[in-house]
């Protein structure tokens, strides 16, 4: 395991800038998870790390040492693909043992049937071992794929949505035992996700791109607390941060353009009457879709609230966030 | 549950289909089946009218292919009794086999420049059609059809140069300037062919073998070549059959040592008349190792003509 370093890192492809000016420090023994809609630049950022694309400026360090003009082999990283990451006309014993088979590693075959074994254990594909690749469902395919990059001991995993082809119970027991695992392990990875979740519970670190730039780098909860932006503050969060005019509720700061309310962030019982537009009971709690001078606000109530639609509800802010014109935060 | 579906043609769809492909295949069948009977049909019986489908079998055509012979006296036919049964055969004409004839060397050579340039086209072919697939080549369109427009006029129309390039080259009549020349015309087929394979491969495999610990070229080996197993085989069958039949060039550019088997069979018609049994069993022969070869990479065949339907 190992520290990796990115420093004023670009890479376009023609035109588009994919990632620009990105710098990073990925601790030893940390979960960073990048977040960021598609076209964000963090499949780049993966690929940049692993040695597939090539650097257009900046430089990277695995361990203290420059890999610029290394190939993806001397790196020594692992990486899970979002797709298409098994080898079709292999066994999945033979795409586990694949990579300890490499001229690099040339583990001997009494150590790679081990080591498989072990990682066929913990993935619960042990009776699989012996089928096709083709043959397995997406599932299993994913859970071998990702068992291909933990048969070794990298430098740093990177797993480029490794779940979101899953079903959603599969990718919250994997989700479970990829943090076990990197836990376990004191494994470095930097995960790449689209999904808020993966990002919240895995992650020691999240880094946060737009159009290839890192615009926040942080712990989960700074970022969710603390976003330095109005883009940041409406990546993480379900329900969204509720964006509203600044001078709603009266207060802002000079400059504000826009008031940011997490749906825990707004009080309920005094201040300005919202009507109840719609009520979802979700078992543990409550959403209340609100109408306040013609915004529409998301805010939570009671499991057992007794709100019905055309109710009046007064709220105001708790904590709230300000943003200017341009999307930077200001209070 | 109920057996009807809508994918699932009927009993009756399935019988009709079955019979069109029964009878299309007797049909395309006839010619094979004529020369293979006529292989072993006297010389009189193979050109009886009408046809013989019932005959007294002999391998008097496949005596005479391989032989031969020439006619001797009665005194010295009396004082060499037959020794063989291909002897027995050619003594009805007062004839002894002399020796062998030419048609095995001229197979043998049909096999190694048959092969040859088989292997030679999709040896190259694969390198070539893996390189336009994968890396950013200045001016890779152009190129592909530069390769592409060498099949946009008829190969026999260069000739001439060919003719005299070769006889300056000294590669008139070796086996290495057939070679070179089938695999030249080959090459198109088997790049334009094989591009189509290899970009149907997800390149996440090469990536994936990359981070694994392999080079890009173990990766091609390891990953890529297993995976294009379906679109070799296809075009190697192309590629062979090309070469295999090529009549005009060969005609042309050999007389010996490395003449093939289609400008041989004819010369069996100049020899003492018509003798069709002879004709029809090299005919038989020589079609026997691209069928072998065809029938070996059959289930590739099919893969491959459905290739890219079924795969994503």
């Amino acid at each position: 395991m190992a520290e990796v370093v990115l420093q004023n890192v670009s890479k376009s492809f023609g035109a588009d800038i994919a990632v620009n000016d990105v710098s990073m420090t990925i601790p030893d023994g940390s979960f960073v998870v990048l977040l960021g809609p598609t076209g964000a630049g963090k499949t780049t950022t993966l690929r940049l790390i692993s040695g597939l694309e090539r650097l257009d400026r900046g430089e990277i360090t695995i361990g203290g040492r420059s890999v610029v003009g290394e190939t993806p082999a001397q790196r020594d990283v692992a990486m899970v693909f979002q797709q298409y990451s098994l080898y079709p006309h292999m066994t999945v014993r033979d795409n586990l043992a694949f990579p300890l088979r490499s001229p690099i590693l040339k583990t001997p075959e009494d150590q790679i049937a081990r080591k498989v074994a072990e990682v066929a254990e913990v993935l619960h594909i042990p009776h699989k071992l012996d089928n096709k690749a083709t043959e397995l469902s997406g599932g299993e395919m994913q859970r071998v794929s990702i068992g291909r990059a933990l048969v070794r001991s990298p430098s740093i995993y990177l797993m480029d949505e490794p779940l979101s082809s899953l079903d959603a119970k599969l990718r919250a027991d994997l989700r479970i035992e990829l943090k076990r695992i990197q836990s376990d392990l004191g494994a470095t990875m930097l995960y790449v996700t689209h999904d808020q979740i993966e990002a919240m519970t895995m992650a020691t670190h999240v880094g946060v791109l737009d159009n290839g730039k890192l615009v926040q780098f942080g712990t989960p909860r700074e970022i969710y607390e603390q976003p330095v932006s109005r883009y940041v503050a409406s990546r993480l969060g379900l329900p969204r941060i509720n964006i509203l005019p600044a001078d709603l509720f009266g207060g802002a700061p000079a400059g504000a353009s826009h008031i940011g309310l997490r749906p825990e962030h707004i009080a309920q019982g005094e201040g300005k009457p919202g009507q109840v537009m719609r009520v979802e009971h979700l078992g543990d709690h409550t959403r209340l879709h609100l109408v306040l001078e013609g915004h529409d606000i998301v805010t939570l109530a009671d499991p057992h609230s007794t709100l019905a639609p055309g109710d009046s509800v007064a709220i105001t802010p708790r904590a709230a966030l300000y943003f200017d014109a341009a999307g930077a935060r200001i209070a | 549950m109920s057996s009807y579906s809508i994918t699932e043609p009927s009993d009756r769809q399935k019988w009709i289909a079955g019979t069109l492909v029964v009878v299309y295949a007797l049909i395309t069948m006839m010619p094979l089946v004529w020369i293979f009977l006529t292989g072993f049909k006297s010389p009189a019986d193979a050109i009886s009218y009408p046809p013989k489908v019932l005959f007294d079998p002999t391998l008097e055509g496949y005596v005479n292919l391989f032989t031969t012979r020439t006619r001797q006296t009665q005194e010295f036919l009396a004082a060499n009794p037959p020794q063989t049964w291909a002897d027995e055969i050619v003594r009805q004409y007062d004839m002894v086999i002399a020796g062998p004839s030419k048609f095995g060397e001229r197979f043998l050579n049909s096999v190694i420049i048959g092969f040859g340039s088989t292997f030679l086209s999709i040896f190259l072919g694969t390198l070539a059609a893996y390189a336009f697939s994968r890396f950013k080549i200045p001016l890779a369109d152009d190129l592909l059809f530069f390769i592409l427009s060498t099949r946009m006029m008829p190969p026999i129309a260069v000739a001439i140069p060919i003719f005299l390039m070769y006889r300056n080259l000294g590669l008139s009549d070796t086996h290495l300037g057939m070679i070179l020349l089938y695999t030249a015309v080959n090459i198109s087929l088997a790049v334009w062919l094989l591009k189509g394979f290899i970009d149907e491969i997800p390149r996440e495999y090469e990536e994936a073998a990359l981070i694994d610990g392999y080079t890009r070229f173990q990766a091609f080996v390891k990953v890529v070549l297993p995976q294009a197993a379906t679109g070799i085989a296809s075009t190697a069958i192309f590629c062979l059959i090309f070469a295999w039949n090529e009549y005009a060039f060969a005609v042309l550019l050999t007389s010996g040592t490395a003449q093939t088997a289609p400008p041989f069979i004819p010369t069996i018609i100049g020899v003492g008349g018509l003798d069709w049994p002879a004709i029809a069993a090299a005919a038989t022969i020589f079609l026997l190792p691209v069928m072998i070869f065809t029938i070996l990479l059959r289930k590739h065949l099919l893969r491959g003509i459905t290739f890219g339907a079924v795969r994503k």
